[in-house]
């Protein structure tokens, strides 16, 4: 098989992650969303508690400042890390599996990117997050907003797409209704289909 | 208040407020900013040409003293002598970067120091001092805090206190001379002052702070600075000076073209040769000597920054026009009750204050007629005012990582090598290090002017 690049963009408590790990899984291509962090934590010596603490998080506006590409803001930089890591694993020719990191639009040049977007109900979200990070529903709400509100405040910032407009990918998918395992066999068959056009 | 000057006071409040947000990009808001001064303030609500003419400030090419200036003059409107003068000397610094003459000599003081780090700690802050005397803080950082991280990973030191001092050297640095941060530049075209007038007033107050500034940043680091003991330095397993020169050639002739520009600088005063002209004349001669390289240089000059300067000198032209900076200036005097020490340490602090929060080359293209009215008003003299204005934006801008260009610049390559500088980490020891430095300036400022 020639190149082959999933992006995967996600709702928090979409099982997004989960969906992205099994397709790695069938297509046998690593993914990269942890390994994301320990790789930058590996070429900077940072530990990934202090990648972690930055990761996929916008920038402070009063607090950052931006001359001649360089910034100030810590958010920034390490986005750019993460950024230049996929680039260059998408120029080395490598199949991969990306979670998240504005991929669909850093890689949007490459032919063999096939970007999605993973939604989910409300319900089925609140009811997998209380069950994943023990919570109450309650809690379970405002952690699902909170986390999507900074990931789309991160993409919109480092993008002109908005962030889970479905014009910005290829196929955008309600895991709610299907379920990991159904969604990812209609991911799966959707990819199939891509790589044959591909060829 | 007229509708001319509420229109003035909200296009110069809505820039300020979008340049912090940094949505847009800070040139395409200056210049939005600009037009619509041009267009609302001047056009519509003043139906005055003339003003318009005025901050344009175009017919000013035509004149002697722009190009040569044997007396003092003021400008008002676009100071076209700092947008020539900074865009001649980025043409210049980019021919010396790509000579390699900024790591050759980063790399060769590191070597007559032997690598050692606290020598190299020093040197390297009072190279970030002078350089940044004669060329913009921005370049000598991006060189300065790249090969510092470069030497901290072969000697294993930490190079975020090292980042930070040269940071903190680069903008007392360039509050010592005209040309050494924007705010002087803008300052010393648009009052008429020289090299020499800001070497002996501002240079001699930064001199003294930079030995306070050393002192203390010593003591403040020295603990973090301590390579592994025991270790001993093979400086022979680092890259050579000679390697950072990519063509010695363009390396000669860079150095001598650095050289020219720091004599004519100096001599200004007495060969009557305005900034504008020694900027134009340095890329002219950077242009020439690089050859087929020219177009390359100038494609690679920072238009943007140009265009920032031009919307921002217009906006400024709007509230000067329509008198809001007038009333600035009656409320600075109203406050200080007359009393010149109050009123000088109002606008060193307050200059400051605002300079470590938001950018402060609007903040003092903004106060350069505030002083200039307080001056008339009061009778203090309008030269004490400016030192202190340019002290007050220059290293007010140290205090936190967002205040000054080279702060960005400086942490921003330390983050990108694997050392991020958070807002805590950065403030720790350089706010109280700008404010020692700002107290010693206060001092001096009153000793000497009062």
């Amino acid at each position: 098989m020639s190149q082959l690049i999933i992006s995967v963009g996600r709702e928090f408590g979409s099982a997004g992650r989960a969906i992205a790990e099994e397709l790695a899984k069938r297509f046998n291509i690593p993914v990269y969303d942890r390994h994301l962090i320990t790789e930058i934590a590996n070429k900077t010596g940072l530990t990934t508690e202090e990648i972690e603490k930055y990761n996929e998080n916008p920038k402070h506006l009063i607090f950052s400042r931006s001359v001649r590409g360089y910034s100030n803001s810590i958010e920034d930089n390490i986005a750019e890390m993460q950024f230049d890591f996929i680039k260059k694993k998408a120029e080395s020719g490598e199949s991969f599996v990306v979670v998240g990191r504005c991929s669909e639009t850093i890689l949007k040049d490459y032919e063999s990117l096939v970007s999605l977007f993973i939604l989910g109900d409300i319900e089925e979200k609140v009811k997998r997050v209380m069950k994943v990070y023990e919570l109450s529903e309650d809690d379970a709400k405002r952690l699902i907003e909170k986390k999507d509100k900074k990931r789309k405040r991160y993409h919109n910032y480092h993008c002109s797409g908005h962030w889970g407009d479905s014009r910005l990918y290829d196929l955008s998918i309600n895991s709610s209704c299907l379920g990991i395992e159904g969604t990812t066999d209609a991911l799966e068959a959707y990819i199939k289909a891509r790589v044959n056009n591909m060829k | 208040m007229s509708a001319a000057q509420i229109f003035a006071v909200v296009i110069f409040a809505a820039m300020f407020v979008m340049i912090v947000l940094d949505k847009i990009e800070r040139h395409l808001v200056t210049l939005g900013s600009g037009i619509l001064t041009l267009g609302v303030v001047f056009g519509i609500c003043m139906r005055d040409g003339e003003a318009i003419w005025n901050t344009l400030a175009i017919k000013g090419f035509a004149t002697k003293d722009f190009w040569y200036q044997v007396t003092e003059s003021e400008s008002k409107g676009i100071n076209w002598a700092t947008i020539i003068f900074i865009a001649g000397m980025m043409i210049m610094v980019e021919g010396m970067a790509k000579a390699g003459f900024f790591r050759w000599l980063c790399m060769k003081i590191a070597f007559i120091v032997k690598c050692r780090t606290i020598p190299v700690f020093i040197t390297f802050m009072i190279m970030s001092a002078v350089l940044s005397m004669f060329i913009d803080s921005i370049t000598v950082i991006m060189f300065l805090a790249a090969v510092t991280v470069e030497l901290a990973q072969l000697l294993k030191f930490n190079p975020v206190p090292m980042i930070l001092s040269e940071i903190f050297c680069a903008n007392l640095g360039g509050s010592a001379t005209m040309c050494g941060d924007p705010p002087n530049i803008i300052v010393g075209t648009s009052l008429g002052f020289s090299f020499f007038d800001f070497l002996t007033n501002t240079g001699l107050c930064a001199g003294i702070c930079l030995v306070v500034s050393v002192i203390f940043l010593y003591f403040a680091f020295r603990g973090e600075l301590a390579t592994k003991s025991g270790e001993k330095i093979d400086i022979s397993k680092l890259p050579k000076p000679s390697e950072a020169i990519t063509n010695k050639k363009d390396f000669i002739i860079s150095s001598i073209i650095f050289g020219c520009a720091v004599v004519l600088l100096i001599t200004h005063a007495t060969t009557h040769l305005t900034v504008a002209s020694i900027g134009l004349f340095i890329a002219a001669v950077t242009l020439i000597t690089s050859g087929k390289y020219a177009l390359e240089l100038i494609k690679k000059v920072d238009y943007k920054t140009l265009v920032f300067f031009i919307g921002l000198f217009i906006v400024v032209g709007g509230l000067e026009e329509t008198g809001i900076l007038e009333l600035i200036a009656k409320f600075i005097k109203n406050i200080s009750g007359g009393n010149s020490m109050l009123m000088i340490a109002i606008i060193l602090w307050v200059s400051a204050i605002a300079s470590a929060f938001v950018d402060n080359i609007p903040f003092a293209a903004t106060m350069v007629p505030v002083i200039q009215s307080l001056s008339e008003t009061t009778g203090v003299s309008l030269r004490t005012l400016a030192w202190t204005l340019s002290i007050g934006t220059d290293i007010g801008g140290s205090a936190t990582p967002i205040g000054a260009s080279a702060n960005v610049v400086g942490t921003s390559v330390a983050a990108k090598n694997g050392y991020p500088i958070s807002w805590g980490r950065y403030c720790k020891k350089i706010a109280p290090a700008t404010i020692i430095v700002l107290a010693v300036s206060t001092g001096y400022i009153f000793l000497r002017y009062l």
